[in-house]
């Protein structure tokens, strides 16, 4: 049978959400970032809130999601994103309002931030892209980089003495009596991806109920930062940051 | 039981060459072409044996830049 035929004659199975423009996006061949904004299109476009989901765009890689995902965003100083969250969630609470950031965003330079607006119990979503090296800037150690993971300012591998060791924020804010939906996922396989989207949209969902902060911590991979090619990083992943950073809900109130 | 076949279409100029979809196809169907370049000079993705493709869709759900669109047929 010819290509055409199923094409006309077919079921449409999958294709790119509408809500997801045509921009090129700036990421590496096979970054993690790209499966996650496919996510988020796609839920929001499933929840039919394309004019009620504002975005805050944090600073590092993702800091373009503005571009490629055609909803309402705002552009958060580094590491602010869930204060500029918590304003605009009190002044429009209709609208679903979730933060996009980095570990470098989230568990560097706006843990404080981070924390607080989780402990005030804000109605809104943090998405926290975990990919364990701040990879904007160039590979250097992120305060999520593993104990023994080499990386351009820990050349011969992080060690706890001098560096500490690497932060747990999912594990950090499910102690929290604000947050009400606390889960780690990864997106490297099919499955993982499926997962993925159940849990943003639950968060979603529960952010929206008012029932207070969701965090979602998104396990990911820097092929470039890691220097590795991207189906070898999904593999590094799995060897190396699964046992550290286990994939599971951590809490679901 | 009918047979199922599926197609796939490639936005060539959109993919990167990252060969995630390539490991994610479940029959083969998928490989990064080895002769010819997109304009941005990635080896893109090709389905070099398409009549192997049962539209299962695990290259498009992979696919970090949304390049690959899915259709199923039931005969």
């Amino acid at each position: 049978m010819e290509k055409s035929e199923i094409i006309n004659k077919g079921t449409l199975v999958y294709q790119k959400p509408t809500l997801m423009n045509d921009t090129p996006m700036h990421y590496c061949p096979g970054c993690s970032h790209g499966v996650v904004h496919k996510l988020i299109a796609e839920i929001i476009e499933e929840m039919g809130m394309e004019d009620k989901a504002i975005g805050i765009s944090p600073v590092g890689c993702g800091v373009f999601i503005y571009k490629y995902i055609d909803i309402d965003w705002q552009e958060a100083a580094h590491g602010r994103a869930p204060a500029l969250a918590t304003a605009i969630k009190r002044l429009l609470p209709d609208r679903l309002v979730f933060t996009y950031q980095g570990d470098g965003d989230c568990a560097g330079i706006g843990t404080n931030e981070t924390i607080h607006s989780l402990n005030r119990g804000e109605n809104i979503t943090i998405i926290y892209i975990n990919n364990a090296i701040y990879g904007m800037t160039g590979g250097q150690m992120a305060p999520t980089t593993l104990l023994g993971q080499k990386t351009a300012t820990c050349p011969y591998g992080r060690e706890a003495q001098l560096n500490g060791f690497p932060l747990k924020l999912t594990e950090m804010v499910a102690q929290l009596e604000g947050t009400s939906y606390v889960t780690r996922q990864s997106v490297h396989n099919v499955a993982a991806i499926r997962k993925a989207k159940r849990a943003l949209r639950h968060a979603f969902e529960v952010s929206m109920q008012g029932k207070g902060s969701c965090f979602v911590e998104i396990v990911s991979t820097c092929s470039s930062g890691w220097k590795l090619p991207p189906e070898k990083a999904n593999k590094w992943m799995e060897e190396n940051m699964f046992p550290y950073y286990k994939i599971g809900d951590l809490k679901d109130e | 039981m009918g047979k199922i076949k599926g197609a796939v279409v490639i936005n060539t100029e959109r993919c990167k060459g990252c060969n995630l979809c390539v490991v994610a196809c479940p029959t083969g169907t998928l490989k990064l072409s080895e002769t010819e370049v997109n304009h941005k000079g990635y080896a893109y993705c090709c389905d070099i044996d398409a009549e192997k493709c049962i539209g299962c869709a695990s290259c498009a759900l992979v696919c970090p830049d949304g390049c690959i669109t899915v259709y199923k047929l039931k005969e």
